[in-house]
């Protein structure tokens, strides 16, 4: 018996804490609620309006570009919509998708804690989130914003003063994340259940663990940049400005500083949710669990030595393009780690093909395409072809879509019925993952095609020749569209009329399916003692895996 | 613990955490991860003075005459005078002497302050002269004299003929920016120890619970050793 607490809890005890949701009611629960469960489905809630919003901008986007010249809007526009795309499902999105949402709900309770180790700064990470996402939001209505989501200078430091509010935003925006990173690392560190070792921990507390570590240490170097860049706009202090001595490319080295190590703030979750789903699908330990654990230890590191390789084309020595381009390769050694202790899990295992394992398979075909992509924009030679073309942008929506977004949709799958108590309509749930994987790769498939020709990224108009490319784009886009839309439905039928869900629907051995569902108040009625892994099956009780309710347990009998 | 909502422990033990050494673990480990990252956003500052110093030796030479050095040193000499009254008053807290804590605080405050009061001396003759970042640099006055001074010193010969290195702009930038990041830690730090002043008259700290005064004696020991290496960097360099 792993977890003592909270398996069984009779139905009938009256206890207001026995469901966080219910706990409390009111506006003002939710407001001011220091409960890290609720801090996340806020923070699940503003990620997914911030990516909804993001996503019908990429969809303005690619309607642009179905036809060669003006179809919908001017360049103007279309220059602030993919520069507003991009900022949103950066900053919005993508880094506070998993660790902020499902992290907050999740890392507790895996931990066996009551909850973070500052549950007060946690809710503080939550407004400052709020007041970014406002001044980001001021600065779209404030003016025009067509930096590009990288706000590369001496451009924005000449354009439109909106660009001041965007990075401001940006600026707040990332000290949310640098908070919720240290409460995090802190939690893991100190807040461990007994008997909970580091060689016990779920790799989905790994995963979030070394992208806190990023968090922590990349995200200040890029709020000292955008202060640098507030203040050249507006004191002119002269230290990217080339006009007084400045130099453009040092802020290109300081924003890829914090933003290469970003790209692993925004992969790692994703890998770690995919920990979870492959274990519990699979009934099996996962292959090499500390090879697992820490090849997401080894990304974090060596996500802070290959900026560089995002301006092989900027003016650097090739001196220090040879060593990024070096460091760079050694990025492949982890992830392959992970990828094929991912696919040796599988083997022989007991596999269910559940949505929450659908989007984990998606996420190995995919995450793979994107990596070795990624090894031949590496390469020096190659990168200056390829360099600002659409061969990067199909590279890095393979990595961040199908990396990290199939990450947190299995997530959102898997974890749905604890975090809410309902179950979904499987059936509709996996009609949604096969638009989203055939839209998906019907977009980005093609523009790896029109990469590779030579169609330059972030452009208006194009030649005739990539017509049809780009439509096709442009149709896969529209087929993803409506892949979410049909996703939408599944959730909300679920909240609406779902059916309710018992404590450990996918009969998993994960620690956070051994409290009740909804989780209690304060995650577990008495602090549990752990004796064993989190993959354990050959040492879980045929209780723990029970994937039923309570009460139909006598009547059905032992079931394993 | 057996129950989740029964009193488990001395009130100042937050409900999440077991032990009261767990809650004082937690806060501890949690404000040096928040150091690392001080030292982080500081960093770019830092590895910017260096790329502008090497490319605009004679400018940051030049500049660095143009500080009033003895200014900076008395700066320095407050700022590690108050780190000293910061660590005794942590150790006075930890005996539980009240009222000790309070005066070592507010001697702590009185010094920041004078620091901020030098630092405005500074600034407002740095303004009055003209000698700013970027565009904004326009030496007038009795800073044309100041700057005719200091390429001499920094040259050693050689008459002054109204020239000057134009990237000192880019000096008065990292200078600007540099101490007045540094100056907001300072201000913010004022405002942190005046509260725990507040706290500490309240009698919210005792022998057993003094985590918060520690915790802000460690970040003003942050501060002040960001000043340690702000002084040299820019007023010390030849």
């Amino acid at each position: 018996m792993a977890v003592e607490a909270g398996t069984a809890a009779p139905a009938a005890v009256e206890n207001d804490e026995s469901n966080y949701l219910t706990a409390k009611s009111g506006l003002k629960s939710w407001a001011l609620t220091v409960d890290h469960k609720r801090i996340g489905v806020m923070y699940l809630v503003s990620v997914i309006v911030a990516m909804f919003l993001g996503g019908i901008m990429a969809l303005l986007v690619r309607a642009e570009l179905m036809f060669a010249g003006e179809t919908l809007m001017e360049a103007d526009t279309y220059n602030q919509l993919f520069t507003l795309h991009g900022a949103i499902m950066v900053f919005l999105f993508i880094i506070p998708s998993i660790p902020a949402a499902l992290g907050n709900f999740f890392l507790p309770i895996m931990l066996g804690a009551k909850d973070v180790a500052f549950p007060k700064l946690n809710l503080g990470s939550f407004y400052i989130y709020v007041i970014g996402t406002v001044f980001t939001l001021i600065a779209i209505v404030a003016g025009r914003i067509d930096t590009g989501w990288t706000f590369y200078t001496p451009y924005s430091s000449r354009a439109d003063n909106a660009v001041i509010w965007m990075t401001l935003g940006v600026f707040i925006l990332g000290f949310s994340s640098i908070l919720t990173g240290l409460n995090f690392i802190a939690t893991t560190h100190k807040m461990r259940a007994p008997g909970l070792s580091w060689t016990r921990l779920p790799l989905f507390v790994w995963g979030i663990y070394a992208t806190s570590v990023i968090q922590v240490l990349a995200t200040p170097v890029l709020a000292i940049t955008l202060l640098l860049l507030i203040m050249e706009k507006t004191l002119t202090i002269g230290i990217f400005d080339p006009a007084l001595g400045g130099d453009p490319v040092l802020f290109q080295h300081f924003f890829w500083f914090y933003s290469h190590p970003a790209v692993y703030i925004m992969i790692l979750p994703g890998m770690a949710v995919i920990n979870e789903v492959i274990a519990t699908f699979s009934r099996r330990k996962i292959f090499g669990y500390m090879f697992v654990a820490m090849s997401s230890v080894a990304l974090a590191l060596l996500g802070f030595l290959v900026w560089g390789h995002h301006m092989f084309t900027s003016g650097m020595s090739e001196y220090s393009t040879m060593i990024f381009s070096a460091l760079t390769f050694l990025v492949a050694i982890p992830s392959g780690v992970k990828v094929f202790n991912w696919v040796a899990t599988l083997y022989q295992g007991s596999i269910s093909f559940e949505t929450p394992m659908l989007y984990a398979i998606g996420f190995l075909i995919l995450f793979t395409i994107g990596g070795l992509t990624g090894l031949f924009l590496g390469i020096l030679s190659v990168d200056i072809h390829l360099h600002d073309t659409y061969f990067v942008v199909a590279h890095f929506h393979y990595v961040m879509v199908g990396g990290t977004v199939f990450g947190f949709l299995s997530g959102m799958h898997y974890w749905w019925p604890k975090m809410t108590g309902k179950l979904y309509n499987e059936g509709l749930a996996r009609v949604a993952f096969g638009l989203i994987f055939l839209g998906f790769n019907i977009t980005f498939l093609s523009q790896f095609i029109m990469g590779s020709q030579g169609m330059p990224r972030r452009y208006y108009d194009y030649l005739d020749q990539f017509q049809p490319l780009h439509m096709t784009s442009s149709g896969g886009a529209f087929v993803l569209g409506f892949g979410f839309l049909v996703l939408a439905v599944v959730f909300i039928q679920s909240m609406i009329s779902g059916a309710k869900a018992p404590a450990n629907p996918w009969g998993s051995a994960g620690f956070e399916w051994m409290t009740t569902t909804p989780p209690h108040a304060h995650n577990f009625e008495t602090t549990p003692v752990i004796t064993r892994g989190p993959y354990d099956y050959h040492l879980a009780s045929e209780e723990e895996l029970f994937d039923g309710f309570p009460e139909d347990r006598a009547a059905q009998g032992a079931k394993a | 613990m057996a129950d989740a909502h029964a009193h488990h422990g001395p009130d100042y033990l937050e409900h999440h955490f077991e032990t009261p050494l767990q809650q004082f673990d937690a806060a501890k480990l949690g404000m040096w991860i928040f150091l690392a990252q001080e030292i982080l956003f500081f960093s770019g500052l830092f590895v910017a003075y260096f790329i502008f110093r090497s490319w605009y030796p004679e400018a940051f030479s030049v500049g660095s005459h143009l500080l009033d050095w003895k200014m900076g040193a008395i700066n320095t000499v407050v700022l590690l005078f108050s780190s000293f009254t910061a660590a005794m008053a942590v150790r006075s807290s930890q005996l539980g002497e009240t009222k000790k804590t309070t005066a070592f605080l507010a001697v702590t405050v009185v010094c920041a302050l004078g620091f901020m009061v030098v630092k405005y001396f500074e600034y407002t003759h740095k303004i009055h002269v003209g000698l700013l970042p970027g565009s904004l640099f326009n030496p007038q006055g009795e800073g044309v004299e100041e700057l005719r001074a200091a390429v001499e010193a920094a040259y050693a010969s050689g008459p002054f003929e109204g020239t000057y290195p134009y990237h000192l702009r880019s000096f008065f930038g990292i200078y600007f920016v540099m101490t007045g990041l540094h100056g907001l830690h300072v201000l913010i730090g004022i405002g942190v120890i005046l509260w725990m002043i507040v706290r500490n008259q309240k009698g919210a700290f005792t022998k057993d619970y003094n985590t918060p005064v520690d915790m802000t004696a460690l970040y003003w020991h942050l501060v002040d050793l960001i000043w340690i290496y702000l002084f040299p960097l820019l007023y010390l360099i030849d």
